[in-house]
């Protein structure tokens, strides 16, 4: 495996190898919880450090795990992570804890967290390996909270409600109503809701890429109107 | 073309999609009439707000995909989804939620899907699932009740305007009740079927508005079938199961709804004829088309009898339509000169 740069890392995270947008992973938790933005960001930053322990974990563990049992020692990590990860948000966040309820330990079940293991962590150094489950994460958060005020505003006309559960009692004001006397619009709430707004982010991402290589291309060939074919047959004398 | 030949006949089809789909939106008059008739003029404003919304919707999407716009728009396909939308929906209903159904029925039911053709679901019952799932109060609570129930006047125009524009909460409460299948089903629990009858939202045969309505939607529907628009075949099947589950399954009235009321109540005959038979959504095979007509008139049954919705053509028709696709692969007729038909979906030979 060519080695990447860890800028060309970043990009792949964030952008071009989404987890969310391109991989299609976690979509379990990605459709279920993402109804507001705290629950959104919530599970992101549940995730983001279950991500990146793994990776690190993994990749530090690379050269002394065979590869016939490498799922299972992988997927022991990642649940180890994730119980930390419970605990912690137990501890300190646990309005949230129970909002989230049982797409907390599911964490464990996210194949973007099992697919960095196997695909880049185990292959690259520390570093590298690091610095991707820090984007990847990234990347699969701020879809995650794109969805949540997509569906928060949609369905409730609210956006940043119920902060507080995460940032504390100072947060509890945050809210910011859009529209007051708004109905609730259930099905940006319920599950097919996030459905339709998840294929609206993917579109966006899509109609971006399109545009920037409509761009690259036109910026590649420059050719002036009036210019000559090369000639390849005959003798230049 | 130019320096193509024809060769005789030189008939003229006279069945163009645009021509067919205006005969389609003409046959269903004879039903917003009645339903202004009795109801009030809610049904006719919907009507007009939803057929505007999908035509405009339709123009800018085609415009955003660089499509002909004045070409795709004369097919009226849109203008049918939006008056099948305007019929269907409560007639006092809000307005928005008359825009938010025609918009998302026209823009995701439709054009996401490569529009005109290409929907695999009935356009104006997805804009309908998405307003009721969405907005169950509002949908609930706006169904208009006749004169003939209420015993007084029904909402004239200005009252119908305040309620459905400016949301005037006094007009609804004046002029709004339940349905009858809403009724049947949920007081048939305390009383006989014989004190229910009495009361004023049924006021026996012929007496409510919502029979006569039906009843004129099939009078609709059999103008479409003389016209060679539909063919028999889903509207028959899908009636008979229904009637078929309601004799066996709920013969005891004072336990389940009549089959009277289940034929000609709510939207059965709207769905039967209107809505079931989208020659885009529906199956296209003869018997493909039993069997699904079949299986709308049983989910309809189904969801009418023990589900939380007093009607379900909406949902019948949505399940269904996951299923044509399906059914179509095993029910393709004998092409003549082939010994077998060539069924099921396996690909190639």
């Amino acid at each position: 495996m060519a080695t990447k740069s860890l800028s060309e890392i970043s990009l792949d995270g964030l952008w071009k190898n989404n987890p969310a947008l391109v991989q299609l992973l976690g979509l379990c938790p990605l459709l279920a919880v993402t109804g507001s933005v705290v629950n959104a960001l919530g599970l992101g930053l549940a995730t983001m450090m279950v991500l990146v322990g793994s990776n690190l974990s993994v990749s530090l563990i690379r050269n002394h795990v065979s590869d016939a049992v490498r799922l299972p020692a992988f997927v022991m990590i990642i649940a180890s992570f994730v119980t930390v990860a419970e605990l912690v948000m137990q501890a300190f966040t646990y309005e949230l804890y129970e909002v989230l309820g049982i797409f907390i330990p599911l964490i464990v079940t996210n194949c973007a967290i099992l697919g960095r293991a196997d695909a880049f962590a185990c292959k690259n150094p520390v570093l590298p390996s690091v610095v991707d489950g820090v984007m990847m994460a990234i990347g699969f958060t701020v879809v995650l909270v794109a969805l949540g005020a997509m569906r928060e505003i949609l369905g409730q006309g609210v956006i940043f409600g119920n902060m507080d559960l995460l940032f504390g009692p100072a947060a509890a004001d945050w809210k910011i109503t859009l529209f007051s006397n708004y109905p609730d619009f259930l099905f940006a709430i319920l599950p097919p809701g996030a459905f339709v707004c998840m294929g609206l982010l993917i579109a966006v991402k899509n109609l971006i890429d399109a545009d920037i290589k409509k761009r690259a291309d036109a910026r590649k060939a420059p050719v002036e109107t009036g210019s000559k074919r090369v000639r390849v047959t005959g003798k230049i004398s | 073309m130019a320096l193509l030949t024809l060769s005789s006949p030189h008939a003229h089809g006279p069945n163009a999609t645009s021509r067919i789909m205006l005969t389609v939106a003409l046959a269903t008059l004879p039903g917003l009439a009645v339903m202004t008739w009795f109801f009030g003029p809610g049904t006719l404003i919907n009507v007009i707000l939803a057929g505007l919304t999908a035509v405009v919707c339709e123009a800018l999407v085609l415009k955003a995909r660089k499509y002909p716009v004045g070409f795709f728009l004369k097919d009226n396909t849109a203008l049918v989804t939006g008056v099948l939308l305007g019929l269907a929906l409560p007639p006092l209903a809000p307005w928005w939620i008359t825009v938010i159904a025609t918009a998302f029925a026209i823009i995701f039911a439709k054009q996401i899907y490569g529009g005109m053709g290409n929907n695999p679901f009935n356009p104006a019952m997805i804009g309908y699932a998405l307003v009721l799932v969405s907005f169950p109060v509002q949908m609930t609570t706006n169904w208009a009740v006749s004169f003939q129930m209420s015993g007084s006047e029904v909402a004239g125009l200005t009252d119908t305007l305040r309620a459905i524009f400016a949301g005037s909460a006094d007009v609804a409460d004046v002029y709004t009740g339940a349905t009858p299948l809403d009724d049947y089903k949920h007081l048939i629990s305390k009383e006989t079927s014989d004190e229910l009858l009495t009361r004023a939202t049924f006021n026996g045969w012929l007496n409510g508005g919502w029979e006569w309505m039906n009843l004129a939607f099939l009078a609709g529907g059999v103008f479409l079938m003389l016209k060679r628009i539909i063919t028999w075949h889903i509207p028959v099947s899908m009636l008979a199961a229904l009637t078929l589950c309601s004799l066996v399954f709920g013969w005891d009235h004072d336990l389940y709804t009549p089959t009277w009321l289940h034929l000609f109540s709510g939207a059965t005959m709207l769905g039967a004829f209107f809505i079931a038979t989208d020659p885009v959504s529906a199956s296209t095979t003869p018997k493909g088309k039993l069997i699904y007509g079949a299986g709308i008139g049983i989910l309809l049954f189904v969801i009418r009898t023990w589900g939380a919705y007093p009607d379900a053509v909406a949902f019948a028709v949505l399940l269904m339509n996951f299923a044509a696709p399906f059914i179509d692969a095993y029910t393709q007729p004998r092409t003549y000169g082939h010994s077998k038909a060539r069924r099921g979906l396996k690909t190639g030979k």
